[in-house]
C-alpha cells in the first residue's frame, strides 16, 4: 500500500529486515559510511523501514484508529473527569476552583438525583421486560418459513433501524389528544379526548411503549438466531420419547436461546439506561420532571443551568454503570463464543 | 455469511396468518405517518382518522418548494439539510471505515499485547453515554470555532463510527480462513499485498454491511447534531425535531412528508441487509 513493500530490492530496504541472517549479509556488503548527501534520505527511508517492520505491523495498523479515538473520545473523557472536580460553569469567566469530590458528594446527597435514578430505573426495567416478552413472542411466531417471510420480517425489524426523531414523531401523533388514534379510540368508550402524556404515569407508559415498540425487534432478532440454530434431530428425538411440549421447550429450545437472551437483556439495559433522545423528544421530561431520566438531567445541568462541572460528575456516574454492564456483556459474549467454538 | 434466521421448517396456515397479522400491526405506526404524508390538511385532522381518502402530493411539494416566513423548515432549507445529512454521514463513514478496517485487520491477525483490553476500551467508547463526551467537546468546539462547521461534526462522527467499524470488521476478518493468507505468504506475497489482495476482497460484503450500518447510525444521530451543528450544517433529524417543539400549529401533513422522505434510505437498507442485521445491531459481537 502506501509504504514500500519489503520486497523492493534496494540495499537500504534490507537494513531494517528482521531476519538476522540477511542483516549480517547486507551489513557486510554496505559501505562502512554513507556519503553525507545521502544521510538524510536514508534516515527518512530508514524510518519507514523501521515502522514497516513485520514485528511492528499490528501496532502500525492500529495507531491511526487509537489516535483518532484518543483525540475524539478519550481526551474529552479525561477532560470531563478533570472538570468534575472543579466548580466550573461554562457561562462564567471566573477561574474555576478545585473542590475535590464535592460535586460527587453533593449529587449523591441530592434527592433530585435519586428521583431521576428511580425514574430511569423504572423506565429501564419496564421497557426491557416488555422488550424481552414481545421479542420472544415475535421470535417464536417468525421461527418458521412461510410465504413472503422476508417482507413480513422487514415490517417487524424496521423500527429499530429508524431514528429516535421519527419514532418520537410517530408516537407524538399517536398520543395526541385531538388528532391521535389513541385518544380517538378511548373517546369511543368515554366520550372524552384522552391525553396520555398529561399524567406522570401515562407519560412513563407512553415512553415505555414507544421504546418497547422500537427495540422488541432487537430481542426478536437475537432469539430468532437461537431458535433456528436448534438442530432438528433433537426435536425428533423428543418426539420419539414423547416429551411434553413444555419439557421440549425447557430442555431443548431454551438452552439454545438462553445466552442470546441474556445478551439481549444486557445490551438493551445499557442502551435504555442512557436513553435521552426518545424521552427528550416525546415528553421533554414532563409533566414537571416526572419522566426526566438521569441522562436528561445531566443534559439540563450542563446546557440549561450551565453547572458544567456538576453535569460532568453526574455523567461519570452514568458512565460507571455503563462500563460495569459492558464488561458483563463482553464476559457473556466470550463465554458463549468459547462454548460454541465460534 | 451467517444469516441468523434461515430455517427449513414450514409454518402452518394459522401461524402464517398470525405472523402476517402481527407484522402488519407492528408496522402500523410507520404506515400511518406515510399515509398522513399523502393527506390534505383537512383529511389529516379528521376525527375519526380517515383510512380512505383522496391522496395528494401537496405535502411533498410544500416540503421542497414552499418558502415560508414563519420559520418553518421548508423550501431551500430542506434541500440543504438533506445534503448536509448525506455529506456529513458519507465522509465520516468513509474515514472511519478506512481507519477502522486497518485496525480491525491488525486486531484480528496481529494481536497486540493486551489486545482484549484495547478492544474493550474501544467498545466502551461506543457504549458510553453521549452526555459524557459532549460537555468537553462542546467547550472545545466553542473555543476553536469548530462548532457549526462541517469539519467539527465530521471528525466527531468519525470517532463515533470508528469503534463500530473496528468491531464489525474484526468479526468479518475473524470469519476468514487464515490458511488462505498463510499460503499466499508462502508463495512470497508481502503482508501488504496479502491484506490488499487476499483478505480485503474476501470481506467485501462485510465492508458494505459495515458502511451501510454506520451510514444509518450517523444519518439518524440526534443529540450531537443538536448541540454541535449550526444553521448551515444542520442535519435532518435536528430540523425535524425543531418543528415539533410547539404544541400548536404542527403541520402534520408536511411533517409526515418530511419524515417519510427521511425514512426511505432506511427501508431500503433494512430490506437489503436483512442477513447482516444481527451482526450489525450487536456491533459484530453476535454472529450467529
Amino acid at each position: 500500500m502506501l509504504w514500500p513493500s519489503s520486497r523492493t530490492s534496494c540495499c537500504a530496504t534490507r537494513i531494517a529486515c528482521s531476519k538476522p541472517m540477511e542483516k549480517a549479509v547486507n551489513q557486510a556488503t554496505l559501505p562502512p559510511k554513507l556519503p553525507p548527501a545521502f544521510e538524510r534520505k536514508v534516515e527518512v527511508r530508514g524510518f519507514l523501514q523501521w515502522i514497516n517492520a513485520p514485528e511492528r505491523r499490528g501496532a502500525l495498523l492500529v495507531t491511526p484508529a487509537l489516535a483518532t479515538l484518543f483525540l475524539i473520545n478519550i481526551l474529552p473523557l479525561l477532560w470531563s473527569f478533570g472538570l468534575s472536580f472543579f466548580n466550573y460553569r461554562a457561562n462564567r469567566l471566573t477561574a474555576p476552583k478545585f473542590q475535590g469530590l464535592e460535586n460527587y458528594t453533593d449529587l449523591l446527597g441530592d434527592d433530585r438525583v435519586w428521583e431521576r435514578f428511580v425514574t430511569t430505573g423504572l423506565i429501564v426495567s419496564s421497557s426491557v421486560a416488555l422488550q424481552l416478552l414481545i421479542g420472544f413472542g415475535l421470535a417464536l411466531l417468525f421461527a418458521k418459513k412461510f410465504p413472503m417471510r422476508r417482507l413480513a420480517l422487514m415490517f417487524v425489524l424496521t423500527p429499530m433501524m429508524l431514528s429516535f426523531v421519527s419514532v418520537a414523531i410517530f408516537f407524538k401523533l399517536f398520543y395526541d389528544p385531538t388528532l391521535g388514534m389513541l385518544s380517538w379510540f378511548i373517546s369511543l368508550f368515554t366520550g372524552e379526548s384522552f391525553a396520555l402524556l398529561a399524567t406522570p404515569a401515562g407519560a412513563i407508559a407512553g415512553i415505555v411503549i414507544a421504546d418497547a415498540w422500537m427495540w422488541s425487534p432487537f430481542v426478536m432478532l437475537l432469539v430468532l438466531a437461537g431458535l433456528v440454530s436448534v438442530p432438528g434431530y433433537l426435536y425428533e428425538a423428543a418426539e420419539i420419547d414423547r416429551a411434553p411440549s413444555w419439557k421440549r421447550f425447557r430442555t431443548i429450545t431454551f438452552p439454545y436461546v438462553k445466552s442470546l437472551l441474556l445478551l439481549a437483556l444486557l445490551f438493551r439495559t445499557i442502551e435504555t439506561f442512557k436513553t435521552f433522545d426518545l424521552v427528550f423528544l416525546i415528553t421533554e421530561g414532563g409533566p414537571g420532571s416526572t419522566t426526566e431520566t438521569i441522562a436528561i438531567y445531566a443534559y439540563r445541568l450542563g446546557f440549561q443551568f450551565f453547572r458544567t462541572s456538576e453535569a460532568s460528575a453526574l455523567a461519570y456516574m452514568i458512565l460507571f454503570v455503563v462500563i460495569v454492564l459492558t464488561s458483563i456483556y463482553l464476559y457473556v459474549v466470550k463465554q458463549r463464543n468459547a462454548s460454541e467454538g465460534v | 455469511m451467517a444469516s441468523g434466521f434461515r430455517t427449513h421448517d414450514q409454518a402452518g396456515p394459522v401461524r402464517t396468518f398470525f405472523a402476517w397479522l402481527v407484522g402488519i400491526i407492528y408496522f402500523a405506526p410507520v404506515f400511518w405517518i406515510v399515509l398522513t404524508a399523502f393527506k390534505t390538511r383537512a383529511d389529516a385532522l379528521a376525527i375519526p382518522p380517515k383510512l380512505v381518502f383522496a391522496p395528494t402530493l401537496d405535502n411533498f411539494r410544500a416540503v421542497f418548494f414552499q418558502t415560508s416566513t414563519t420559520g418553518e423548515v421548508t423550501g431551500s432549507g430542506v434541500w440543504l439539510y438533506f445534503a448536509n445529512s448525506a455529506f456529513i454521514a458519507g465522509s465520516s463513514v468513509l474515514l472511519a471505515l478506512i481507519i477502522g478496517t486497518l485496525a480491525a485487520y491488525a486486531f484480528s491477525r496481529y494481536p497486540l499485547k493486551g489486545n482484549d483490553t484495547y478492544l474493550f476500551v474501544i467498545l466502551s467508547t461506543r457504549m458510553l453515554p453521549p452526555i459524557v463526551v459532549i460537555i468537553p467537546i462542546f467547550l472545545v468546539f466553542r473555543l476553536t470555532g469548530l462548532s457549526g462547521s462541517y469539519i467539527g461534526i465530521i471528525l466527531l462522527y468519525t470517532g463515533f463510527n470508528l469503534p463500530f467499524s473496528i468491531w464489525m470488521m474484526k468479526s468479518f476478518f475473524d470469519d476468514l480462513n487464515p490458511e488462505v493468507e498463510d499460503s499466499a505468504r508462502m508463495d512470497g506475497s508481502g503482508d501488504w499485498s496479502v491484506f490488499g489482495r487476499i483478505a480485503l476482497p474476501q470481506v467485501k460484503a462485510g465492508l458494505a454491511a459495515t458502511s451501510v450500518f454506520a451510514l444509518i447510525l450517523t444519518w439518524n444521530e440526534f443529540i450531537f447534531a443538536l448541540l454541535l451543528t449550526g444553521p448551515e450544517t444542520r442535519t435532518v433529524p435536528v430540523a425535524i425535531a425543531s418543528t415539533i417543539g410547539g404544541e400548536i400549529g404542527v403541520d402534520w401533513g408536511k411533517l409526515s412528508a418530511m419524515v417519510s422522505l427521511f425514512l426511505i434510505p432506511v427501508f431500503i437498507v433494512t430490506f437489503a441487509l436483512q442477513n447482516q442485521l444481527l451482526r450489525g445491531v450487536t456491533f459484530g459481537t453476535v454472529r450467529k
